[in-house]
């Protein structure tokens, strides 16, 4: 009896624990902080609750155009209405299953890469089937697929269809340049710095012009190539560029004695890239890759300024629709909060992924 | 094998590393050389056929189109030269206030990051992620949505202070109405650069020598506040304002940003300064603690553990990345031919429609932004050789 009276417990004062210690210790910690601390209180306050009455209490989710001028709040019917145009463009309406299934292949495939134990030579194949099997479903023309040309795509698909084949594409042609550019060639060298600090100058826009206006004084008579296949190639052309600096850095961080390794082996050139440094470069090289996707993807926006009806440009064009003229503030929000969740996760994963890299 | 002492002379050329590298690098500029030479010769014919002109001949010619808004004195009547010059103006104004106001956002949001507060570091973050992630182009759009779409016209501008108006026509507010003594004040700031300077040399030199520290930033801060202050109350102390008026259907007087301006700069800030930020916080978080602490039992006081230990070492993390994003938002200004602000690129498209002269128009587009990335790597080259580690 007497040992439970010595040894009892001491509650810790209420003003360190739970809530109001947290609340302490991260709010009020110091005059200035606690000034703050109300400050953006009565600032959010003040904000926040006709922002939530705007977009979810006086919001208009199936109303026509002029109803929602009359109502007060968001008018989200501007997209609710329009979202099959929004997300397909001009894909004919009967066949924009295929872009959707495209998609959700997509999305499997990138949410299947997340998992670090499927990384292998399958996966690999994996993805080129799939990427191909995504580009014979907008295409179409076999098995019984009626044929869509490529002027009538538009939408999301688009949009990741020019960043993930961009970055795709672009790969190869980056770790080569960026071996170029660490060659002891001097004629390999140059040429690779060149290319790769000439494109870093300059902003993608001049790059998008070149494809849209220049490329078809490139070919030779007769030959023609689609708007959309010359703007990917400006864009693989524009982010090969940044691959081949991203890989260069995975390339210095390698270490002298494994080169020296190789070399007692034996190994050429090519077996020494290709069994030793590269698979060690390109792990370490994984996480800013999926930045360089990240930059892609909200860089494939700018093709809306050469006029192709990628996500951006197909929700410009219902604004200008007299029937939504006036809804620009909504329309862009929902687009930006498409573009902040891909972005969103990705940099969640990428993140996460440099820490179990731990590199 | 029993000829080994005969090196190199039975090594047939092809595994000779010397010709190996001269046969590879030969054939790689052969090849790069075809290539060129094939889409030269398709781009002459294709030139020939639509009988586009070559060369920058046009240059002198008339451009008979407006610029909206411009540095410097422009007319439809002057030559395309002088278009392009005034897009070039208009790109580096764009650029020298984006890049002035989105270090000073990016700091001041990458230390609210690292605030004790748990709001305020949140609230920051939330800035970081969310405008990281919305493509630059898009965050321009919405602006200048909002600026035509949802402002009131000039007659019901809103007016958040006194002087400033904002409406569907951009941004208008008061500035001093212009007087003689605004040119001494220009004077006494350069004077107080140069004393400034002059200061620095003195002041470091004497700590060198004698190991008292002078207090530089106090002194420059009053020399450089102080000097126009002196020059301002001699010049006659003028303190009338050009206040903007509501005449016919705009604004007079003031000063107009342009909602084209307005939503290219603040898209532009926004966007990069949330780069900034995360910048400014990884510079200040790779000082470790203990160099604080260190400093802390040398007997430095929380000021000079700041400016003598913290930032010189964070800076040297934070100055490389910081440039390529400033320079990042100079090549995103060229996004203003979205919204119509007249930029370089703008203006280089209008000149491309109308003269046909695509290559050249591109050609000028890509040198233009080259020269901006030259000088941004001379720079960084400078400072990374002034700042690289001496190493002992």
């Amino acid at each position: 009896m007497n040992e439970t009276q010595t040894t009892e417990k001491i509650r810790p004062p209420v003003t360190s624990v739970g809530l109001i210690g947290w609340m302490k210790s991260n709010l009020f910690n110091g005059p200035f902080n606690s000034f703050l601390t109300i400050l953006i209180l009565c600032f959010l306050g003040k904000t926040v609750p006709p922002m939530i009455r705007w977009i979810f209490i006086d919001s208009q989710w199936s109303a026509t155009g002029t109803e929602c001028r009359e109502a007060v709040g968001a008018c989200w019917s501007v997209i609710s209405v329009n979202i099959r145009f929004i997300i397909f463009g001009f894909y004919p309406p009967d066949q924009q299953w295929r872009p959707l299934v495209a998609m959700i292949l997509l999305v499997t495939l990138l949410f299947i890469s997340r998992n670090r134990n499927f990384w292998g030579k399958l996966l690999g194949y994996t993805w080129i089937a799939g990427l191909f099997c995504m580009g014979l479903l907008m295409k179409g023309g076999i098995f019984g697929l009626t044929s869509v040309e490529s002027t009538q795509w538009g939408g999301l698909p688009l949009t990741l269809l020019l960043s993930v084949f961009g970055l795709t594409a672009a790969y190869p042609l980056g770790i080569a340049l960026a071996l170029g550019r660490r060659s002891r060639m001097p004629v390999v060298k140059t040429l690779c710095i060149v290319y790769i600090e000439m494109i870093r100058g300059v902003p993608l826009i001049s790059l998008l012009f070149m494809s849209s206006i220049i490329f078809p004084l490139f070919l030779p008579e007769g030959v023609t190539i689609n708007k959309i296949l010359r703007a990917q190639v400006a864009i693989i052309m524009f982010t090969a560029a940044y691959v081949a600096e991203v890989v260069r850095g995975g390339l210095q961080a390698i270490s002298r004695g494994q080169y020296e390794a190789a070399d007692s082996l034996g190994l050429n050139y090519y077996q020494t890239m290709r069994l030793i440094i590269l698979p060690q470069a390109l792990k370490i090289v994984i996480p800013p890759s999926v930045s360089v996707l990240i930059s892609a993807f909200k860089d494939t926006s700018l093709v809306v300024i050469i006029a192709l009806y990628d996500v951006l440009k197909t929700m410009q064009s219902v604004l200008s629709d007299p029937k939504w003229m006036g809804f620009s503030a909504e329309a862009y929000i929902f687009l930006s909060l498409v573009y902040f969740v891909c972005c969103f996760f990705m940099s969640n994963y990428s993140r996460q992924l440099e820490k179990e890299l731990d590199v | 094998m029993e000829k080994n002492n005969e090196p190199q002379s039975r090594t047939p050329f092809w595994q000779d590393p010397f010709w190996r590298s001269l046969i590879y690098q030969a054939s790689v500029l052969g090849m790069v050389g075809l290539l060129g030479y094939y889409l030269f010769i398709n781009t002459v014919t294709n030139l020939e056929q639509q009988s586009i002109a070559t060369g920058f001949g046009f240059l002198e010619k008339e451009s008979s189109f407006e610029i909206g808004e411009s540095l410097i004195r422009y007319s439809a009547a002057d030559s395309y030269g002088r278009a392009l010059w005034v897009g070039v103006l208009n790109t580096l104004k764009v650029s020298f206030i984006g890049v002035i106001l989105t270090t000073l956002l990016g700091a001041f949001v990458g230390i609210a990051r690292l605030s004790a507060n748990w709001l305020v570091s949140k609230l920051a973050g939330a800035y970081i992620e969310v405008l990281q992630d919305i493509p630059v182009l898009l965050q321009l759009f919405f602006w200048y949505a909002i600026f035509y779409e949802i402002l009131p016209s000039p007659r019901q501008a809103l007016a958040p202070m006194n002087g400033v108006f904002v409406s569907n026509r951009g941004l208008v507010f008061a500035v001093p109405e212009s007087h003689p003594a605004h040119i001494y004040m220009g004077l006494a700031l350069l004077t107080g650069c140069a004393a400034v300077f002059f200061l620095r040399v003195w002041a470091r030199k004497r700590q060198e020598e004698t190991g008292q520290i002078f207090p530089v930033f106090q002194v420059s801060a009053g020399i450089l506040l102080g000097f126009p202050l002196i020059a301002w109350y001699v010049g006659g102390a003028p303190v009338s304002m050009d206040m903007p008026a509501m005449k016919g259907f705009n604004f007079e007087g003031g000063i107009t940003l342009s909602p084209e301006f307005a939503a290219l700069l603040l898209g532009l800030v926004l966007y990069t300064s949330a780069f900034v930020a995360e910048i400014v916080r990884a510079g200040i978080q790779s000082v470790s603690h203990g160099q604080t602490e260190a400093a802390m039992s040398l007997g430095l006081r929380p000021g000079q553990i700041l400016n003598l230990v913290i930032l010189p070492q964070a800076l040297r993390v934070i100055i490389p990345p910081l440039t390529s994003q400033l320079l990042n938002l100079t090549k995103n200004s060229s996004l203003a031919v979205a919204i119509g602000y007249p930029d370089f690129v703008s203006v280089a498209n209008t000149t491309i429609n109308q003269t046909g002269q695509a290559i050249e128009g591109v050609a000028l587009i890509m040198i233009v932004y080259l020269c901006f990335s030259l000088l941004t790597s001379v720079f960084m080259n400078w400072y990374n050789k002034k700042m690289a580690l001496v190493e002992r």
